[in-house]
């Protein structure tokens, strides 16, 4: 019972608590980065003229939508090794995995947001004489990426939580490192409270933010 | 029958009805128009209660509507009322949104409010369209629907708001004229509308609004005469 | 790539065995942890759009709490914590004394979890139908659970057909972290038979086509579902 929470094991286990955190962050941010590129890339194939690109690239988004997270780790920490040819280390294998798999939900972001331009928007820029390029460039992007931000922002906060499957393949991650302290020291109620606590505090602030944030743009 | 006496409601500091006293009596037509925003809508709302007020009082057959004791629903069920969108319930045919609350709310068999709901229908002239659903219908049509749904619950009175505002212009007077049989019949009805041709064929008194207030309250033909103010006549200028 | 195919392992024993009941321990999972979601959900939803400041309130903070804490760690907090701030008996009863106790701490994880984005989608459901869809079933005299009942519940969840179906989708996805606790599900067994035989490339393989298979089923039926509850003339909002 909460009665004997011990507060001490949480004190000391900060500074490895804070390793993974720096694990957590890092996977974070380099598979938003990733994510972004070819999510962006897979959405101008997506809307492009070209039926091949466009189906393929729909393909894929149907591909890695129907599939689950803890899937899409296994895969690739099998997968990425035995392409390169030699061992790489885990993090690299599910960096990749996170990548591949963001990029089909940017992609469909991205994709929402150019669409949700209304046509007249469009027209409007055709008859003031611009070309399709600049019609993008000016007109229906600018718009488009102001209404996706919050959503893309809020999927970066999914992906902050989603980092946390790397535990199936043992990456030492923010929630293996306290999984590791809970076991050794036999203090699981403390160390997964602790977790969730951390956690619940850092993703409700980022999306209170996010919610500022809208209101600020809505007006 | 519906007694207003010094409502006032406001929205945070702003104040949507300022000090609003009137009546509509048993068989009178009375009119409110105004320039949008001036709060002819919400007033029209406080009769029944779907909108709150802070101050005031509002009674209709004598009881009081912003009494917390007051059960709402039964005095909603006995005064028709009928909005600007329509609001036929899109998920039901055109049949069962005037039988809905008839069963539901008056306890009426199905069979019997079948009757009085194809009744009705025939009256507004849309008998053949029971089993059509609202989307299907054009403006006109679906808001003569609603007035036969409101009719259906026999109302004490009737509240209309806006009713034609949303109308594409040909479809204006086959609405109205339902509305003008319905007054000539003796119903009470409170109408917000733009509508002056309607005010001043049926209408016993017409209600000018501005900026939340009731700013002129007399007969039909004082208020078409000379009687009105410079509110309302820069009002009347712009909309006839 | 140097790899050794041996496709034909997928049907040998014990193997295959193993691929059915890893999607049989799936489905059943997904299926019993929405049951818990939807109707948990769809009732935190409907309170999310009451005038009722509590219910407002408790709606909110369990929408907060279930959104902003990983799923596996909620996984982790329902297996490993919640019987420990049980009494003693019903903690031990948890853990031991149910059959399955494994099972139904994902189920009730994942349950739990869903319930609070089907509640958002129930309430997105809910406020898109008009505020005026509203106003007029109150003004024909529907009490307050008459007026979800009839006009705003049948309408809402008609409107979320699509996003509901992508969240039961999820459900069967995330059924997966289930094999953290120990559940052998479909993710889990084919790993296994990677770890066993390692031949990792036709496992995963299996797992995938069988993930995607039952997502094109089901978005099939919902599709015919969505075809068959359509109201004439509307159109539903897409999932995001």
């Amino acid at each position: 019972m909460f009665a004997d929470f011990d507060f001490a094991v949480v004190i000391k286990s900060l500074p490895f608590l804070w390793e993974g955190m720096q694990l957590t962050l890092l996977l974070t941010i380099l598979a938003i980065g990733g994510g972004l590129i070819l999510g962006t890339i897979l959405a101008l194939c997506r809307l492009s003229p070209y039926k091949l690109l466009s189906f393929a690239a729909g393909s894929y988004v149907n591909f890695f939508r129907s599939m689950p997270l803890i899937l899409v780790i296994f895969w690739f920490y099998f997968l990425v090794p035995l392409i390169v040819g030699r061992p790489v280390g885990g993090f690299y294998s599910v960096l990749v995995a996170f990548v591949m798999f963001e990029a089909a939900y940017y992609c469909e972001i991205m994709r929402a947001g150019i669409q949700s331009i209304r046509k007249s928007q469009v027209h409007a820029g055709q008859a003031l004489g611009l070309t399709y390029q600049q019609n993008m460039r000016y007109i229906v992007l600018p718009q488009a990426f102001r209404n996706m931000i919050p959503i893309l922002l809020t999927q970066a906060i999914v992906l902050f939580q989603d980092t946390s499957l790397v535990y199936v393949v043992g990456l030492h991650d923010f929630l293996v490192n306290a999984e590791i302290i809970a076991n050794r020291d036999n203090r699981l109620i403390e160390m997964f409270t602790t977790v969730a606590i951390i956690y619940f505090v850092l993703c409700l602030s980022a999306s209170l933010s996010v919610g500022a944030l809208q209101r600020k743009y809505a007006k | 029958m519906i007694e207003m006496e010094k409502v006032s409601k406001w929205y945070g500091e702003f104040r949507v009805l300022d000090d609003c006293t009137t009546r509509v009596d048993k068989g009178e037509v009375v009119v409110v128009c105004g320039p949008s925003g001036s709060g002819k809508s919400t007033l029209i709302k406080c009769v029944n209660g779907l909108e709150p007020f802070q101050q005031g009082t509002v009674t209709v057959n004598g009881v009081s509507v912003g009494d917390s004791d007051t059960d709402l629903p039964k005095l909603r069920s006995h005064i028709g009322m009928v909005f600007q969108n329509f609001e036929l319930f899109p998920h039901i045919n055109i049949i069962q949104n005037i039988q809905l609350a008839q069963e539901k709310v008056l306890s009426r068999s199905a069979d019997e409010s079948h009757k009085r709901g194809m009744e009705l229908l025939e009256r507004v002239g849309l008998k053949d369209q029971a089993d059509k659903f609202p989307a299907q219908l054009s403006g006109g049509q679906q808001q003569r629907v609603a007035i036969a749904r409101g009719l259906a619950m026999d109302p004490i009175a009737m509240l209309f708001d806006e009713p034609t505002s949303a109308l594409d212009p040909e479809m204006i007077n086959e609405v109205l004229d339902v509305m003008v049989e319905l007054a000539q019949e003796g119903m009470t009805m409170m109408v917000v509308t733009h509508e002056m041709g309607f005010a001043r064929k049926v209408a016993d008194r017409v209600i000018f609004m501005d900026e939340g207030r009731i700013e002129e309250d007399c007969t039909t033909e004082e208020f078409f005469g000379t009687k009105r103010g410079e509110r309302a006549e820069v009002f009347l200028s712009k909309i006839i | 790539m140097n790899y050794n195919w041996n496709w034909p392992v997928l049907i040998t024993d014990p193997y295959f065995g193993w691929i059915v009941s890893g999607l049989g321990w799936t489905i059943a999972v997904a299926s019993a942890s929405w049951v818990i979601a939807f109707f948990l959900g769809s009732l935190i939803g409907i309170m999310r759009t009451t005038e009722n400041r509590i219910l407002l309130g408790i709606g909110t903070v369990y929408v907060e709490i279930f959104r902003n804490v990983p799923l596996l760690v909620q996984m982790f907090l329902w297996y490993f914590v919640f019987p420990e701030l049980l009494p003693e008996s019903a903690g031990n009863w948890v853990k031991r004394g149910i059959p399955l106790p494994e099972f139904w701490t994902a189920v009730v994880c994942l349950g739990t979890y869903t319930a609070s984005r089907v509640a958002e989608q129930v309430r997105a459901g809910i406020t898109s139908v008009s505020i005026g869809q509203r106003y007029a079933a109150k003004a024909m005299g529907l009490k307050p659970f008459q007026v979800y009942r009839y006009v705003l519940l049948p309408v809402g969840y008609r409107l979320i057909i699509p996003p509901m179906t992508s969240e039961f989708l999820g459900i069967f996805k995330n059924s997966s972290l289930a094999l953290t606790i120990g559940v052998l599900e479909l993710t889990a067994q084919t790993r296994q038979i990677e770890e066993y035989t390692f031949q990792g490339f036709e496992a995963f393989t299996t797992a995938t086509v069988l993930y995607i298979l039952v997502t094109f089923i089901v978005m099939t039926i919902m599709q015919i579902v969505e075809k068959r509850v359509a109201i004439p003339g509307m159109v539903s909002l897409r999932a995001k």
